[in-house]
């Protein structure tokens, strides 16, 4: 039974919307206090985020993200290439990194509150002890994976450290370094999101759970709302940059789709 | 510098020596030789702290934790909050598992769901499970159990799915064909083709839920205040009591410590057989 391809593009558009009518019809029929009508959350949604309260919460948000995430990128690649170059560190270094990365990242929010307090730097510095992890691991992996014909070459032809380095370890790494990259990304706003439930004074963790204990209910689905196409879009940023930067290496290997 | 290959032979395979000692002496030296930086580590915390380097007002010498943390494992309130979190973490598993797989065969069979759904499972996946947290705190009653699991059990369920649907999608079709074309019937199809075929998939998503649920269910107990390790470690920051806050993280880490290396265990064994290991291996 082969269903024409048509039925399927039809399925793929009509659920969505029957979904979101069911949700419509439901919300408005029932008359639950957790789920409010959702034109209304809507309309919060246009009223807050469009883009009245985006300087004040959003921006301070995003700001603690990318600038954990950066650090954590930069950290995890440039201790990574160490551990990874030498392996003598790395057996060292290993059951150390395996631990610390086990600890479930939330149970690090207290620690960094009494010793950093509850400022910007307190949340860029947790979001990037977290995220570090995976990029880290991740080049560590990369780097001891190298193939040791292309080093070899490259030390055949002369090459200097630096320029190997960069052209032919960071470059045969960079796939995992990316995956390792993408597994961060979720983490990076899970730890947003915690870190300004917990004493902050603005960001969207912040704006939902003071809209909740207000009962502002509309508002705080509209910040929830937020949180998801924040999620969505940050996942599609990190797809484009990814396919940019490994064109090359989607094309050399047949098996990788 | 040498060929690092070489060292990385020798590092690798327990030095027996020509001394021909037994292999377990050779293998405890092994296990023990990679602790070292360990060691360093602890005594370099150690020496920092005690000099006042850092402040042991937020890091307390490690031996002062690792005493407070011997003393803490003979109480009860210790064990107790163990108990709550694991039953926590398995418990959102297990509700994860009971949705995800039924939910990600039928998707993985079915392209008519699967291309019905997958608007919805693209937009609702990347929505951070802890923006639910004030839902949580609403509809639940604050600090309960029920709460977290419900956020464990949310948040564990898309990897798993996702695990689940592509399982199923990248099964052999000649396996597949083979099926039909002996007869076998559905069931026997199910049984014997599909989810021997999935099982790999699935053993890897297990993997990565357990660690989500179990990051879930110490953040719900972190911030809606439900008995387990979270709040422990929230009293103790609450209470000034730092080495009694950092027994308990070091308690959360082995936690999570053994949970991976559970789960990594039975990947491995369910991935034995599979073609993927001997190109991928992780």
């Amino acid at each position: 039974m082969r269903l024409k391809n048509s039925v399927y593009v039809a399925a793929e558009v009509v659920t969505p919307v029957l979904v979101l009518l069911v949700i419509l019809w439901f919300t408005n029929a029932g008359s639950s206090f957790f789920l409010p009508p959702l034109q209304d959350v809507f309309v919060a949604f246009a009223d807050n985020w469009l883009f009245a309260l985006v300087p004040t919460q959003l921006v301070p948000s995003l700001f603690r993200l990318f600038s954990g995430y950066l650090i954590a990128v930069v950290l995890g690649v440039g201790i990574g290439i160490l551990i990874g170059k030498s392996p003598r560190i790395r057996r060292q270094a290993s059951p150390v990194i395996e631990f610390v990365r086990a600890i479930p990242p939330p149970a690090l929010l207290p620690f960094t509150l009494i010793a950093f307090g509850t400022g910007d730097e307190a949340k860029i510095i947790l979001i990037a002890l977290v995220c570090v992890w995976p990029i880290l691991l991740n080049t560590v992996d990369g780097i001891t994976g190298v193939d040791t014909t292309l080093r070899e070459t490259g030390q055949s032809y002369r090459i200097a450290r630096w320029d190997t380095l960069v052209h032919v370890d960071l470059r045969a790494a960079s796939p995992q370094i990316f995956a390792g990259m993408r597994a961060a990304l979720p983490l990076a706003l899970i730890i947003m999101v915690i870190s300004e439930m917990v004493g902050a004074t603005n960001g969207v963790g912040f704006f939902i759970v003071q809209a909740q204990r207000t009962f502002a209910i509309p508002q705080m689905w509209s910040g929830i709302i937020l949180l998801g196409i924040l999620g969505y879009v940050l996942n599609l940023l990190f797809t484009l940059v990814e396919r940019r930067a490994l064109a090359w290496h989607r094309g050399s290997r047949a098996d990788a789709v | 510098m040498a060929d690092p290959h070489v060292i990385d032979k020798r590092a690798t395979v327990p030095a027996g020596g020509p001394g021909r000692l037994p292999r377990w002496v050779a293998l405890v030296r092994h296990q023990i030789g990679g602790l070292g930086g360990a060691l360093v580590i602890v005594v370099a915390l150690e020496l920092l702290t005690r000099f006042e380097v850092l402040p042991s007002r937020y890091l307390p010498p490690p031996t002062v934790v690792i005493e407070r943390l011997v003393r803490l494992l003979g109480e009860a309130v210790a064990w107790q909050a163990i108990g709550l979190t694991l039953l926590g973490w398995f418990l959102g598993l297990l509700i994860a598992t009971a949705v995800a797989v039924p939910a990600g065969l039928l998707l993985g069979t079915s392209e008519l769901a699967y291309r019905a759904t997958r608007s919805i499972v693209e937009f609702l996946r990347p929505i951070p499970s802890v923006a639910l947290i004030p839902v949580v705190f609403l509809v639940f009653r604050p600090g309960s159990l029920e709460g977290t699991v419900f956020l464990a059990a949310f948040a564990a369920t898309w990897p798993l799915l996702v695990q689940v649907i592509y399982g199923v999608r990248a099964l052999n079709p000649v396996q597949m064909a083979t099926a039909r074309s002996f007869q076998i019937g559905r069931m026997a199809t199910f049984l014997r083709v599909m989810l021997p075929g999935a099982t790999p998939y699935i053993a890897t998503g297990l993997r990565i839920s357990s660690t989500v649920a179990l990051i879930l269910v110490v953040t719900g107990q972190i911030i809606m205040g439900a008995p387990g390790i979270g709040l422990e470690i929230n009293r103790a920051r609450e209470g000034s009591d730092v080495a009694l806050m950092y027994a308990y993280v070091i308690i959360a880490g082995v936690l999570g410590l053994l949970l991976n290396t559970l789960f990594a265990r039975l990947e491995r064994r369910a991935l034995h057989w599979h073609p993927s290991q001997r190109t991928v291996a992780r």
